[in-house]
């Protein structure tokens, strides 16, 4: 490979986590990204609260909806705070995140569904004393 | 510490890996397009590594929290104790820190002390204030009765905000530790990579307090 080459390819060096693309370096650009990700992030935490304290959203669904809003807002500090994308220099970046998600989602879900499957399967403390007397 | 490193200079490290990467072009073992990552990516990236690995520590507490939600013991529920005011003040909290923390790590790297120290306190001032609530917020539960021995919904609650409490606490810390640094070094490539650090941890105390108020607070009063 050649030195023009290498001027072409340069997206192909990494980024460390927390720093902006490699392309140019505008403190003014940096600051609108935070602006935007402040703006969506306090847009999204409101929309948590007010669904949370209100009746407009069908009960049931109200979980589901905190859970969705919360993802979306951690998605939001990730791209605008964190400044990670999905550029080839962010590659390893987005990688040892993704196996991070792996092993979060692995720890709870599976926490949750086998500790309610033994709650199911277990006897009542009073049928448990019955067994004893 | 570690001497002053070169390959990360004014212009930010990447500009100069360009200019290096024709002499590591015949190192093939080298990623990607044959360029040796400087000392800023390392570091950050070690962090990187660090941060979720903390965040899958973070993980295991969430699930036992939400495992024994239910285990009241006859005591209070997270309906009775929680105050959602006092919750959106935090928030909002922590959410501005971000932002001023970002705003410091942007004034850092142009060199701007008054930017730079003036965002570094102000995020110290909203992170103490959500510290400061916190604990007041975990003093009137344990004089109500609520504290950590009374359930095991409340261990697992003050083990889970108390971890992410103490978390915060650290970073402040860390904070001061910076803005005393970059006073008595001034902005050398080895403070600007801890100081990076520290943005990302700063940020990624942010991230788990978004699940953690939605998971505990928010879920805990709609329950």
């Amino acid at each position: 490979m050649r030195h023009g080459d290498q001027d072409e390819n340069s997206h192909y060096v990494d980024t460390a986590p927390g720093d902006d693309s490699l392309d140019g370096y505008e403190a003014a650009e940096e600051i609108r990204t935070y602006l935007i990700g402040l703006v969506l992030a306090t847009l999204l935490t409101l929309a948590s609260f007010l669904i949370a304290r209100t009746a407009l959203v069908w009960e049931p669904s109200i979980p589901v909806a905190l859970a969705v809003l919360a993802i979306a807002q951690m998605g939001v500090h990730l791209v605008f705070f964190l400044h990670i994308t999905t550029g080839p220099d962010n590659v390893n970046n987005v990688l040892a995140l993704a196996f991070g998600v792996l092993i979060v989602l692995l720890v709870i879900v599976g926490s949750l569904w086998i500790m309610a499957h033994m709650n199911r399967n277990m006897l009542s403390i009073d049928q448990i004393m019955q067994m004893q007397s | 510490m570690s001497a002053f490193d070169p390959a990360v200079g004014r212009d930010g490290p990447n500009q100069v890996e360009r200019a290096q990467g024709s002499l590591d072009i015949q190192h093939s073992t080298k990623h990607a397009a044959g360029v040796a990552a400087s000392k800023r990516i390392i570091a950050g990236y070690g962090f990187w590594i660090f941060l979720l690995s903390d965040i899958v520590m973070f993980s295991a507490f969430f699930a036992s929290y939400a495992v024994l939600v239910d285990a009241t013991a006859g005591g209070p529920s997270g309906r009775g104790l929680f105050d959602l005011g006092n919750v959106g003040i935090e928030t909002a909290c922590l959410l501005l820190s971000s932002f001023t923390c970002g705003l410091a790590a942007i004034g850092a790297r142009k060199r701007n002390g008054f930017w730079f120290y003036g965002a570094m306190a102000a995020t110290f001032i909203l992170g103490a204030a959500f510290l400061c609530i916190e604990i007041r917020e975990f003093m009137s539960m344990i004089a109500l009765g609520a504290g950590p021995t009374r359930s095991a919904f409340l261990s697992a609650f003050f083990t889970l905000v108390g971890c992410h409490g103490l978390h915060v606490a650290i970073g402040l810390l860390w904070l001061l530790t910076m803005m005393a640094q970059v006073f008595a070094k001034g902005y050398r490539a080895d403070i600007l990579r801890r100081l990076l650090c520290f943005s990302l941890f700063w940020h990624a105390l942010d991230i788990i307090w978004v699940g953690l108020f939605t998971m505990v607070y928010l879920m805990g009063v709609t329950q």
